[in-house]
This record gives structure tokens, C-alpha cells and sequence, in this order.
């Protein structure tokens, strides 16, 4: 790697960081500098550091059986990466369960290397300014080797249903505020505070964003990925703390590629 | 005759639900028992989040759009839920109401054990003074809100209402109930009001 541009790079992000909340144009217009930027030097994103590190996590022989990750299968074939994470969520006979990229690690770490899934689902996300866990950071390595892609998640059968209850679960209201995610995210031009709510009901929204996850977040300084995201849209309504690959992220996440579908991939994205 | 008109009226607004209202093929069984699944750890006093009630069950099943009898029957029983101050008054303090509409603290998983008030979150949807510019825009502004109503009696027992229970005006509102679901208390309640109906207040500035 660039170890001299990623210091420029965070040293441009430090510069963007909003001071105070009225100064969010602002912010919104340095992050739509940065991003310029980044489209002619993509390799300035702090995210590829994590995207790296991920590779050597995948490669390097680990955990109590002392194995890579290169026999993971994540739905083209053992080791296959390439393009992988774009048929992502996608139903895996092994597990006999509909998994998304973060799952689908978590299962090969525990299965294959012999982690414990319990002391990976156990905190699983980092706080602010913490990098992200391995799973994450494994997570951005290979959805990085889809990028230029289109979301085309297989819509067999069970991948259908799994889209289906995403959205049952997207609409559905409960808790003390009586949210549901379509109280945020159904209606153009809302916003929270002064932060936009894409309208991901909308495919062509779900396009523009979902296919910038796992991202790296600039307020929190770190990659965030979409289980991550999730969980936190869950904390903000109110609502327990989600479980790290239960089915009904799995259901949320199938839902929002689906409304993605034909969007283009490219991750790490840099986000607020 | 009477519940034959009714259905028909039913009948007809169901042929205009958006599609997933109507073919999601997902049983209600299922959602619930993936929602029980995605929370194992919740806290005991935290489990009656994961189920909504009869009127949140009704709103997500009509997408918030429920017809006529149904969205009366959730006024009506939604209005009983309303406790009024008893001293009668409606107005409190306009200082206190602005700190609690700037206020999202409280009942977050990571808001316990509570260290201060819950507040309002006021702000996160709605525009109220001149001097705060970060607001959001999920409802709408309320800028001059009592000026705009001649600071009418009437209208502070209204918005008490809307603050305690935005249901009761609106069947399906996308605004919590935070007098009937516990988020706010009646004296607070009282402090908002004062917010947006005293004369001095600087949403009325
Ligand atoms: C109370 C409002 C609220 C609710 C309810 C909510 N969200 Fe969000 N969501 C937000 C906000 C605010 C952001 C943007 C955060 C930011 O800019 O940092 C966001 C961001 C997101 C993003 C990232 C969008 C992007 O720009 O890339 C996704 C995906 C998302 N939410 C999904 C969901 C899902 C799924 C649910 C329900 C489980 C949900 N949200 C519920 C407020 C909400
Ligand atoms: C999650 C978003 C949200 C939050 C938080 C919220 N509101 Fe609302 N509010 C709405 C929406 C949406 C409407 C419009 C639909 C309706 O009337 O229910 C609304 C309507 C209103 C109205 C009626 C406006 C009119 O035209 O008469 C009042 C008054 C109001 N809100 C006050 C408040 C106060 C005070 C708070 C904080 C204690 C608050 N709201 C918090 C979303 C919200």
C-alpha cells in the first residue's frame, strides 16, 4: 500500500470533519470534494487499509484449526472472491440458510477455522475511532473484489422469501416510538436533524447508496458495514440490540440488494 | 345495510393498498418469531418492544393509509389513552420545553441505567425556532406556531393532545405517542406546549 497518501487522506478528512451541526452544507460539500477525489486516486480511502487488512485476515492460516479462509466458499466456489459479494445474499445449502457476506464469514471463521461464533457475535461492531472487527474487515476485502459490479443477488426460491420478510420487517412498526424503517426511509426529501434519509423504499435511491457498504464512516472514523448499519438504525428506534447474522438482518439486508438490484457495487464508499 | 356499506367502502380501499399490503406472503407468525430471534439478548423489561400493539398492527397492515372505520376505531380508542394535567392548565415552562424538544435521550439500549430525563427529539423532524437550524424535516415546520393560532386556549389543549397521542388526529401518524407510550411525563408535556403556544417563547419570536 500508499502508506504516505492514506496519511494525506486522513488528513483531508480530519479537515471535513464537521465542527458544529449548521456546518453540515459545508461538510456535505467537502465530502463531495472528497469524493472527486477519490474517483481519480480511489486508493486514498482509509477503508482500503481495512479492505487489506482483510485480505491478509482471508489468506493468513488462523484460529484453533489453523487454516485461511481459502476454502470458504462464498457462493462461486471455494476461494472464489471475484465477484462473489454481487450474488450476495444468496441461499447456501451447507448451512441450509440464506446468508450475506458478513454471515457467511462468521460461518466459515466458525466452521472452517474453529473460532468461537459466540466470541465473534459477542460485540461485534466497533465503537467510533475503533477500527472495524475482522469480520468487517474481511467483509470490505471481498465486497472491494466486486467493485465496477452490479448487485445481481440470486432470486431463487428461498433468496425470494428472505426479500420478502426484509420488507415485512422494513415496514413494520413497534417499539416506544412506533418506528418502523419506513418511517425514515419512505418519503423524498426527509431528513433527520440535517442528515438526508435516502428513500430506500425507491430502487433507483437503494442504488445509489447500498452498493457504498461497508463504508468508511468519516464522523466515527472507521469502516462501518451494513450489519453495523443496521444495528444502529435499530438503536436509534428504540429497539434492542440486533443480533449479529439473525435472519431478520439477513431478511433486511436481502430486501435493500433487492431494491439495489443492477446498482453498482463500490466498496469501501465514504460516508458521513 | 349499515355493515354491508361499511364493507363495501373496506372493500374498496383494500383494492387500493399498495401491492405488499396485500400479497406479502410472509405469515404474521413468522415476522414475529424472526423479530424474537433478532433481539436474544434483549433486557426482560425490553421484550414488549418487539410486539406492536392492536394500533401498530393495524397501521403497518394498511401502510399507515387505513380505511375510514379502521382509522376511527384507532382515534377513539387511542383518545382514551389520553391523561390530562390535573391542575388543568396546559401551559408549563417554554425554557424547559425547548431543552426536552432538543433532547433525544432515553430508551436507547445504551440509555441505561437512565441518567437524566428522557427528552422530546422534538427538533430531529420538526423546525421550531429561527435559532436552531439543524432540524429535521420528517414533520412539518412549527415555526410561529402559536402566533400563527392568536395563542388560542383551545388550541394549547390540541397540541397537548398531539404531543400525549399524534393518533388520535391522525390515525397512521409517523410521530410517537409520548404521553401514552411513557416517553415524556404530563409536566413535561406541559414545559413543550409552552414551547410552541407562549407568547414569548422563541417559536413565536
Ligand atoms: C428514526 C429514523 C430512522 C429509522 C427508524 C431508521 N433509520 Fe436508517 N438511517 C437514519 C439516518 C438519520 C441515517 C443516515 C445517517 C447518517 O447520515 O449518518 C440512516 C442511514 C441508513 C442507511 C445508510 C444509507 C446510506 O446513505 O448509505 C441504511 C441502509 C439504513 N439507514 C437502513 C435502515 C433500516 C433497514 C431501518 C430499519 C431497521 C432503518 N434504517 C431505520 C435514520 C433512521
Ligand atoms: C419521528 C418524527 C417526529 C418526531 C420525533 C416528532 N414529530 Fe411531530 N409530527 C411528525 C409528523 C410526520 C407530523 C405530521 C403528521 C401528523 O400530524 O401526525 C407531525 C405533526 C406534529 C404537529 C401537528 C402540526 C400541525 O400542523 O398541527 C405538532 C404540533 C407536532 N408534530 C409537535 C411535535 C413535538 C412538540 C414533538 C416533540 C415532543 C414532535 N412533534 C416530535 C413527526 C414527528
Amino acid at each position: 500500500m500508499k502508506p504516505r497518501r492514506m496519511l494525506l487522506a486522513a488528513a483531508c478528512i480530519a479537515l471535513i470533519l464537521p465542527f458544529a451541526a449548521p456546518a453540515q452544507d459545508e461538510t456535505e460539500k467537502g465530502l463531495e470534494k472528497y469524493r472527486q477525489m477519490l474517483k481519480e486516486d480511489p486508493w486514498s480511502n482509509p477503508g482500503f487499509l481495512d479492505a487489506d487488512r482483510g485480505e491478509t485476515l482471508w489468506m493468513t492460516p488462523r484460529g484453533p484449526k489453523n487454516v485461511s479462509l481459502e476454502a470458504c466458499d462464498l457462493g462461486k466456489g471455494p476461494g472464489r472472491v471475484d465477484g462473489a459479494f454481487a450474488e450476495l445474499p444468496r441461499y447456501f445449502a451447507d448451512a441450509d440458510r440464506v446468508m450475506d457476506v458478513e454471515t457467511r464469514v462468521l460461518w466459515c471463521m466458525a466452521t472452517l477455522q474453529g473460532f468461537s461464533r459466540e466470541q465473534l457475535t459477542t460485540k461485534p461492531h466497533p465503537a467510533g475511532g475503533q477500527p472495524v472487527k475482522e469480520i468487517g474487515a474481511i467483509a470490505t476485502f471481498i465486497a472491494s473484489k466486486s467493485n465496477g459490479l452490479a448487485f445481481a443477488a440470486p432470486l431463487g426460491p428461498k433468496e425470494k422469501e428472505m426479500a420478502a420478510l426484509g420488507e415485512a420487517l422494513f415496514v413494520r412498526r413497534s417499539g416506544p416510538f412506533d418506528f418502523a424503517c419506513a418511517t425514515c426511509h419512505a418519503e423524498e426529501g426527509r431528513r433527520i436533524r440535517l442528515q438526508g434519509l435516502p428513500v430506500l423504499a425507491q430502487p433507483e435511491a437503494a442504488r445509489k447508496v447500498v452498493g457504498e457498504w461497508p463504508g468508511y464512516r468519516v464522523s466515527a472514523s472507521h469502516v462501518m458495514t451494513m450489519q453495523h448499519r443496521l444495528y444502529d438504525c435499530y438503536w436509534q428506534m428504540r429497539m434492542p440490540e440486533l443480533e449479529f447474522g439473525s435472519e431478520a438482518s439477513v431478511a433486511l439486508v436481502a430486501y435493500l440488494v433487492k431494491q439495489a438490484q443492477g446498482g453498482p457495487i463500490s466498496a469501501p464508499g465514504l460516508k458521513r | 345495510m349499515r355493515s354491508t356499506l361499511v364493507s363495501l367502502a373496506a372493500f374498496a380501499l383494500l383494492a387500493a393498498l399498495p401491492a405488499w399490503a396485500q400479497t406479502s406472503t410472509i405469515s404474521p407468525d413468522r415476522i414475529d418469531a424472526v423479530i424474537k430471534s433478532a433481539f436474544p439478548n434483549a433486557p426482560e423489561d425490553f421484550k414488549s418492544r418487539l410486539l406492536p400493539d392492536a394500533t401498530m398492527k393495524d397501521c403497518t397492515a394498511h401502510a399507515n393509509n387505513p380505511p375510514p372505520a379502521i382509522a376511527e376505531a384507532i382515534q377513539k380508542s387511542e383518545a382514551a389513552t389520553i391523561q390530562y394535567p390535573p391542575d388543568g392548565k396546559f401551559l408549563g415552562d417554554w425554557r424547559k420545553g425547548e431543552a426536552l424538544a432538543q433532547s433525544g435521550y432515553g430508551l436507547r439500549f445504551s440509555d441505561y441505567p437512565p441518567t437524566r430525563a428522557n427528552g422530546g427529539n422534538c427538533y430531529a423532524c420538526h423546525q421550531l425556532t429561527r435559532q436552531e437550524l439543524s432540524y429535521g424535516t420528517v414533520g412539518p415546520s412549527l415555526l410561529e406556531y402559536g402566533k400563527l393560532r392568536d395563542f388560542k386556549a383551545e388550541d394549547a389543549k390540541t397540541v397537548y393532545e398531539k404531543i400525549y397521542d399524534p393518533h388520535v388526529a391522525l390515525a397512521c401518524s409517523l410521530m410517537p405517542r409520548f404521553g401514552s407510550n411513557k416517553v415524556l411525563t404530563i409536566d413535561q408535556i406541559k414545559d413543550i406546549v409552552a414551547l410552541l403556544m407562549s407568547p414569548d417563547s422563541p417559536v413565536n419570536k
